[in-house]
This record gives C-alpha cells, structure tokens and sequence, in this order.
C-alpha cells in the first residue's frame, strides 16, 4: 500500500485480516469488499476474507485468490453463503493432489455454475461430479501415489457453465462418465473431450440434452408430415447450444426445413387459471412443421421492395394467422396447441410514451385473430379482427389480400414512438413460427444462381490385372437397338481388408440382428412338403386310404402306406446382392456421421448374415464404371463361399469411386444368377442415384439401358428389385424398375431396412 | 342334388359403385367371361361380388383360399362310408353343376398347384375334369369364375402365374375417394355424415404412410368398424384407436402419429 494514499481504517483492517500482497488484489479490493458486504452477512464476509486468506497462502500465485475474491459473492447469492466450506473442501483436495492448477479455473467458473444451478444440493453434487472425476484422471503409478495432474479437469472447469446450460447434472454426470471411460488413459484426447473439442463430446453432450431431441423423433416427426400433410422434407437441426444472443428461429429452403435440435417441454398456465398445461417438446416440433406446412401450401411470396420493414412484419403476422386459422380447419386439434404456445400480451405491458409498441400491438392482434376470447377491446383491433374473420370466411384467401389488411392496419394504428430505439420484445415472439424468409421476395438482389461447379475426381485408372473383359450390349433408346459389344467389364476379386472391421459392425447391431434373428425363425419353415405313401405319419391320407380300401374290398392285398406327414423343404432362392459403388457413396448421409457406403456396409453384413442363417444361396458384388471402356465388376462373395472371414475382408476394404453404369453390371451379374438352380431367382440392386457415367451425356441413356435389363433378365426368370437411397428416386427409379423398388429416405436405417426388405420379397 | 337355393344370396347387399364397375360386370356375365378383382383389403372386392351375384340373381358359392388347400379341395374327393366310398362334390365343382358364380377369394394364398385346376374352366371348353372319378363335368350355362387377389404384398413368392392371370378380365379396385367414401360408411352404419367424413380423413393419414413403415393403410373396412364403435357410443377417440390404429400397426412412431391424428382431427 503507498503510503500517500488514504484508506478508511475499516478497510485497511480487512486489508490487514485478509493478509496478503498482492498488488492486482489491493487495485480492486475497495471495490470487492462493497460488493461482498452487500450481499454477505456480517458472518459470511468474515469467512469470506478467511477463505481469501487461505487461498492466497496455497501458493498457487494470485490468480485463484483473485478469481476467489470476484466470484464468491454473486455465487454465495445465488446458492447460500453456507456453501463455502464445501467449496475450500474441494480446494484443499485439489491442492493435496496434483491438481493445484485447476484451482483457478474452478474458481473461475463457480460462480456461473452455482448461478445455474441455483440450489446448494445441486452445487454439492457438481463438487462430487468435480471430485470424482479429479481423483479418477489423476494419474498414478502402480496404484499408491497420485503423481500427474488430471489432463482434462482444467478444460472440464472452463466448460462447466456452458455444459449445465444444456445438461441437468445427471446428464453432466453421464457425459463426464462417457469422457473418463474412454479417455482415462488418453491425456490428449481427454483434453479434447473435455474441452468439447472432440466430436463425440458434442455428440454425448446432444444425447445427455434435457428436453426432446429431433433424432429421438424424426421418424414421428417425418410420420407426421406424410400422413398428416402429405408433404416431405429433410429436417435439418440447427443448434440451440451454442449460439446465446441470437436465437435461431425456425425457417425452410430448398434444403430441407431448419428446426432446432432439441425442445424442452414447455410448461403454460392455461387459460382459465386451472391446471397448467404441459407442452410436450413433440407437440412443439409438431407446431412449428403444421406452420411451415401452412407457408407451403398456401403462402405466395410477395415482391418486399416496396414495404417498410415494419409493414412487412404485419404482412407477416397477418399471414401466419391465415394460414394457422386454414391448418385448424383442417386439423381443429391444433386450435389449442397453437393458442397455448402463443404468447398472450396483456394490453397495458407496453408503454407507447417511451417505446416502440409495433410488435406488442402486432402480437395481441395475432392473439385476438386466433383466439375468440382473446379479451382485448381497442377498437382498431376488433375492428381488424372482424375484417379479418370476414374475409377468411369467404374461404382461403390469400397472401395478397393479407397484405391489403395488415397495410391498412399499420396505417391505422401507427404512432411516432414506433421509430423508437427501445422496442418492446416482452411476450411478442411466437415461436413456433419460422422466419418468414420464403414470404418475401427481393427484386433488387437480383436471383443469381450459385454457380457451382461439379467436382469429379477421377484418378488415373490402375492397371487390372486378371481376366479379360467381357462384353456386353447396351440398349440405345434413340434407335431402339443394342449397340453390340459396348461395354468391357473386367471382373476382378475385390481386395480384401480387415474381417474384423465387419464383426465389429455386426456386434454395433447385436440388439438388430437379434430382432432379425426372431425373424429368421419366423420364415425358416418355407415350403411345407407332404411325404405320401408313409406308414406311420401324422394325418390319413385320404385318397391313398380309399384306394386301399377298394383294393381291399375286392381281394387284393391293400397297401399299408396310407398315411402321410409333412416336412419342411428349403427354400430354393438364389439371391445376387450388386452393390453400387460410385463416388456418391463417399457422401455423408444427411442426418448422420455415417457416409452412406459406410451405413451400406453395415446393413450389406447384417443381410449376408441373415441369408447366411437361412442358408439360401447369396452371392455379393459391387461395381463401378469410369467409361465403357471400363466397368469393374468387383466380386465380395460368390455362390460356393460361406459369410466367412475372407468374405467379410472383401467387404471391410469396399471403397467407392468412379460413376453408375448399371446395365453392364446387371446384366453381368445376371449371366451369374441365370446359371443357378434356382426355383426363384433375385436380383437386389443397391444404389444410391441414377445411372450415368463420364461418357453419357444424355442422362436418359443409361437409365433407358438399365431398363431394358431389367426387362432382359425378367426374360430369364430373374425378378429384380431395386434399393434406392436416393431421395429423389422417384424420378428415374419406377421407369427402370417398374414397381419392384424401395426408396428408403432415411439412409441411416438401412441396417435394418435392407434385412428386413430381402425377408418381406421372400416371404 | 344340391340344394341351390342355400347359395343364393337373400339380401341386397350395399354396395356403391365407384365408377361403372357393375355394368361392365353385366357385360362380363353376359359372356361368361372369367373375372379377377384386385385391389387392396377391405375395399369392397368381395362386397362386389356378393352385389353382382344378387343383382343377377345368380347363387354365389365363395372359397376362401389358403395355403393348405389342396386342388381336391375345390374339385371334390371320395369319402370312406361303412361300406364302401362316396364322392363329395367341392365347391368349385358344385359351381360347375347349380349353375353358380365361383369366388375364390385371395387366390394367391393357394398354392400354385391349385390354382392350376380352374384351367380348364376358364377358357373356351368350360369342362371341369374329374380324374379319380372318371367324370368330365361340362360347366352349368350360368356358371362364372370369379378370383380376387390383392397386389399390394411385395414379394416374389405370391404372385398368380401368368398362365392363370391371362385367364381372366380384371376390375381393379381401389379406396375410393373421400367424399364418396364417407358416404359409404355413413350409410353402411347409419353415422352421422361428419363423423364419418372425419374417419375417412384419419383413413386418409394412414394411407398416406403406406410404405413409410405401414404395407397397407386403413381399409374401407375399418373405417365401417370405427363408425359402427362410434354409432354405439364409443367416444369417437377410442373408437379409431381401436378399430383405426390398433389393428395396422405395432410400430410405436407410427402409431403416435395416427393417434395424433385422431385426436387433431377430433378435437
């Protein structure tokens, strides 16, 4: 302390009591003690001086002293002051171990998480989650002495407050689980993990999220849009965690429709002050998806140039309320679901002297138009009210008679305070409304296409080595003639990789392949077949009996054979799985970490696996093409070989690139399947897009060529069925395959889409 | 003989043409031509038929088809009697004799070696042989064939050969659409029109996820239990769980999505 400068003798004894010569303490200490003796007791300030002493001898250098000093008093606010002698518990164990480092960061971030969390018990249980995972990282050698310090317990202390923001503390304790048993002998990792750096940390942590994720339901949610709207489109998340100040709102493009990743369920006290009602996270998902609908059907863009921002936002509210009071007469079970999420502003919240009340007035006019007994009585309002009712009753009306409304509207009820800086948001926001973008279109950004250009990796060809091409024919639709000899397709053993690699896949579906397992069971006993002329069996046969019996009336010596019994025959099934292995494969599936030849491998070994039990013949190839010139037709299993680990090894190293020449293959695959003795031969083609290669420019051509495969093999007795992940299949994949198609629209379950697809054609 | 009168059919049945389905019925019968109905279940394809039977007045002699049918199940077998055998007609070869319409309902499930009996019957020679019995039986004036199947299983293993498909003319039939649809549930139970307009939308719902984890949607069939639920005094919400959702599926995501529905729609 500088001996000029004045200080009040109480603080120059706190000083003295707190013991300690740190000059950054002393900058702020006058500050900090006014903070803390506002909110402390007489009795908690002493504690907290002593706490500060403490924490300044540990030796530790000022920084866990000073981050003590700033934080304990908004943390002792939020959880009680009484909490402090658990919190220096955990500093003393952390300083007898290792861990002296992580003091700071601990302190650091107290505060935000007692902020968070709100409860003492709550903070107990983060200090024992904190301990726990201290004691289990903190390395040791044969088990007697804690020698280094815990890699990830710094960076876990730095995340703590953005983590609880998202997780309850049983899925904090989860998460911290997931990162200590994986990575307890990992530093790196386990600092990545912990700092959320890794992926698998954010994806435990989207897992861990309270509330009701969009993957746990995007199959209801999907349900829903089909049955319910008969539409479809790729949900795509977007993230509620990271992004704090601006909130995402829902809204859709020509991608997909963006909802966020989780909802909570929400708790709103009902109208008639009775029970509150809950939302469920579902309905919510539900509210926003019936919206979008809403704007899809019934929505026209409208040329925004020339509206003011403020009546583009009535336009908006106008509209929304058209196209929900039109998704009510369609379902009236949303009436209530869409009047218990919209907020509900009591008439008086804003004040028009000092802000801007546009949205407030907007908000209650969107409540009055949905709700009969909204309550409100300005005479603009009811008067837009019953405007608006009479027009809708004409029928559906539309955007542009919205637009004359909500502009008369604005004109109407504007004021001056509208321009005001200070806006009032309070109860304003409608959140299950998406963003309105595909309401507006702009003439002066003008609509130039993204140019992209499509990439095509095409990498010098390796030399094949091996048998010498075949040839096939391929079908020009242009002159209705097969081009003889067009195609070389070189056949080859696919190279093979690490068996292990599909067992590990096959263990990932363990609780699937038990279900297909049941299945299996289920489907064994194919062709009953009746063994006449049996002595001893399970049933008289009839005929044989009467035969008998004639013989035996008229003198001749009866055939004692007149039973019969019955026995299962196997199914005589020959089954040729060709795989499409074009660089589309490599792409990731949307939805999912997986790329799709990934995903197609595991579900290819669950259906290997499966045929396997059944035992019917089952033969495995994939193909590729780059040019006619070059089509490999690459062999993974054949008929005379077992799912066995060579098998399995092809299938590990299966690789994608090159282009879709699906005739050639089908047909080579064909020549295969038609020499089997088979009873009911099936071809299943599993592809991700439409045929095309490097050399067909005209993008009918080849698809024109795969039909007329098709129809060649259906000569032959071989019924092909096509697999398509590609969503927009229906295109192309009904004029190719006529009815025998699947498209599966969600690529990550084709695990057990495929096994279940190959039992179902074979039933 | 066979007592003809025990298949005729006493009561007009309902039945709401869809399109001019019955007339060109008439002409078929005019012509003896054989018939095949396809379409979904419960549609109405067995409904038409028993309707066509009563309109012209023809007895109706329906076998309904499984796998464990033997071709003496439809053409007849000898029984074993105290002193010696007797033969018994089947029901295919009693149609053959009264004169009636033969209905082999969902052909499909009978083995293929079955199916092949009704050969004969069903082009120009209209004999139906007998070989145990030595009897070559030449079709009644007003005997027709009639067989319905329902394509919409997807696998290979049930499919009706070609030799037997081109036997026949084909109606095919399908749900019909909505406001003609709650039609007929309103007047088969006698609810009330909005109710069963409702149904037919919640039908609706189902039939639009046919392929999307459900292999059929909601028959017009259902649909008449769910209104007849409701006529009872089922709450109309339980009714269509029961009789709309229970029944189709045990997929738990499809099934919250119809009961979603259900509730939505009558809320």
């Amino acid at each position: 302390m500088t001996e000029t400068e004045y200080r009040h003798p109480l603080m120059a004894a706190y000083w003295t009591r707190l013991d300690t010569r740190f000059a950054q303490v002393e900058a702020v200490f006058d500050d900090l003690v006014a903070e803390a003796l506002a909110v402390l007791t007489p009795e908690g300030f002493a504690a907290y001086l002593e706490a500060g002493r403490v924490i300044g001898k540990l030796g530790r250098g000022v920084e866990p002293m000073l981050a003590f000093m700033e934080e304990w008093p908004s943390a002792a606010k939020a959880v009680g002051e009484s909490a402090l002698p658990s919190v220096m518990a955990l500093i003393q164990r952390m300083q007898k171990s290792p861990n002296g480092r992580a003091i700071a960061p601990f302190l650091q971030t107290v505060a935000s998480v007692a902020k968070r969390l709100q409860s003492q018990e709550l903070l107990q249980d983060y200090l024992d989650v904190t301990l726990d995972f201290m004691e289990r990282t903190t390395g040791s050698i044969h088990g007697h002495h804690t020698t280094f310090p815990s890699p990830g317990l710094p960076e876990f202390l730095a995340q703590a407050p953005a983590l609880l923001h998202q997780l309850s503390l049983a899925g904090l304790k989860n998460w911290v689980e997931y990162g200590i048993r994986n990575y307890r002998t990992h530093p790196e990792r386990q600092k990545d993990y912990f700092g959320l750096q890794s992926a698998d940390a954010r994806a435990v942590l989207q897992r861990e999220r309270h509330g009701t994720l969009l993957a746990d339901v995007e199959r209801k949610l999907d349900l829903y849009l089909r049955g319910l709207w008969r539409d479809h489109d790729h949900l795509v998340p977007y993230s509620t965690a990271f992004d704090e100040i601006r909130k995402p709102v829902p809204y859709y493009d020509k991608l997909g429709i963006r909802v966020p990743d989780v909802y909570d369920d929400l708790v709103v006290a009902a109208d008639t002050g009775g029970e509150p009602v809950r939302i469920r996270g579902l309905d919510r998902y539900r509210a926003v998806l019936a919206h979008i609908v809403g704007h899809r059907r019934w929505s026209e863009a409208q040329i925004a140039d020339n509206w003011s921002p403020f009546q583009r936002m009535a336009v908006e509210f106008f509209e929304d309320c058209r196209i929900e009071t039109l998704l009510i007469r369609e379902y009236p079970g949303l009436g209530p679901l869409f009047l218990a999420l919209h907020p509900k502003p009591s008439a008086d919240a804003c004040d028009p002297e000092t802000t801007s009340c546009l949205r407030h007035r907007l908000a209650m006019l969107s409540r009055a138009l949905l709700d009969p007994g909204h309550g409100y009585v300005d005479a603009d309002l009811l008067d837009a009210v019953q405007r608006f009712h009479a027009v809708m009753a004409q029928g559906e009306s539309s955007t542009q008679e919205m637009a004359s409304l909500a502009l008369s509207y604005v004109a109407r009820t504007r004021r001056a305070s509208d321009q005001f800086a200070k806006i009032h948001f309070a109860d304003t926001v409608v959140d299950y409304r998406d963003d309105n973008r595909q309401l507006w279109k702009f003439i002066e950004e003008g609509d130039e296409e993204e140019a992209f250009d499509a990439q095509r990796k095409i990498e010098p060809g390796e030399e094949i080595r091996g048998l010498p091409p075949r040839h096939y024919p391929e079908w020009d639709y242009g002159s209705q003639t097969y081009r003889p000899d067009w195609v070389s397709v070189y056949e080859a053993l696919h190279p093979a990789g690490n068996a292990a690699d599909i067992d590990r896949l096959l263990a990932k579906h363990g609780a699937l392949a038990k279900q297909l397992k049941k299945l299996l069971d289920l489907l064994k006993p194919q062709d009953k077949v009746r063994i006449r002329y049996q002595e001893e069996g399970s049933e008289l046969d009839l005929d044989v009996a009467i035969r008998s019996l004639i013989d035996f009336k008229s003198g001749a010596t009866p055939d004692p054979r007149i039973n019969m019994s019955h026995r299962t025959s196997g199914r005589d099934i020959a089954v040729m799985l060709l795989l499409d292995l074009s660089e589309s494969l490599n792409e990731k599936a949307p939805g999912s970490g997986q790329t799709i030849l990934e995903l197609s491998q595991e579900a290819v070994s669950l259906l290997a696996w499966a045929i396997e039990k059944l035992g019917d013949p089952f033969a495995i190839a994939g193909f590729h093409s780059n040019t006619r010139h070059d089509v490999r037709y690459l062999h993974v299993k054949g008929y005379g070989e077992h799912w066995n680990d060579e098998v399995k090894a092809r299938l590990a190293a299966m690789e994608a690139g090159y282009s879709t020449r699906m005739g050639a293959a089908m047909r080579h695959a064909g020549h295969y399947l038609a020499a089997r003795r088979a009873d009911k031969k099936l071809m299943l083609v599993l592809t991700d897009g439409r045929p095309s290669d490097v050399d067909a420019h005209d993008e009918r051509l080849l698809v024109e060529d795969a039909r007329q495969a098709v129809k060649e093999l259906e000569q032959d007795d071989i019924f092909t069925y096509c697999i398509s992940l590609d969503a927009r299949a229906d295109e192309y994949v009904g004029d190719i395959f006529g009815r025998q198609y699947t498209v599966v629209d969600r690529v990550e379950r084709l695990p057990e889409k495929l096994p279940a697809l190959f039992m179902a054609l074979t039933k | 003989m066979t007592d003809k009168a025990q298949y005729q059919v006493q009561q007009a049945p309902f039945y709401q043409p869809q399109k001019n389905e019955v007339a060109l019925y008439e002409a078929a019968y005019r012509n003896r031509l054989p018939v095949m109905v396809k379409g979904p279940t419960g549609c109405g394809k067995s409904r038409f038929v028993e309707y066509m039977a009563w309109k012209l007045g023809k007895p109706l002699i329906t076998v309904a088809c499984n796998e464990d049918m033997t071709a003496s199940d439809l053409v007849g077998r000898y029984l074993l009697e105290a002193n010696g055998t007797r033969w018994i007609d089947g029901p295919l070869t009693t149609a053959a004799r009264i004169g009636a319409i033969c209905y082999l309902d969902e052909i499909v499930e009978a083995r293929q070696d079955t199916t092949v009996v009704i050969h004969p019957l069903t082009d120009h020679r209209r004999t139906l042989p007998l070989d145990k019995k030595g009897e070559l039986i030449h079709a009644h004036p007003d005997f027709q064939l009639v067989i319905s199947y329902n394509p919409g299983y997807q696998t290979l293993m049930k499919d009706l050969k070609q030799s037997t498909k081109q036997r026949f003319t084909a109606f095919d039939f399908d749900y019909p659409d909505a406001a003609l649809e709650a039609r007929i549930v309103a007047q088969e139970t006698g609810a009330d029109e909005a109710v069963a307009a409702r149904l037919v939308k919640i039908g609706g719902v189902a039939r639009a996820l046919k392929g999307h984890g459900l292999d059929e949607g909601v028959s017009t069939r259902l649909l008449v239990y769910a209104a007849t639920l409701i006529k009872d005094g089922v709450a109309p919400t339980d009714a269509c769980r029961m009789a709309l959702v229970r029944p189709i599926t045990d997929d738990a995501d499809i099934r919250e999505t119809l009961d979603h529905a259900i509730d939505a729609t009558f809320a």
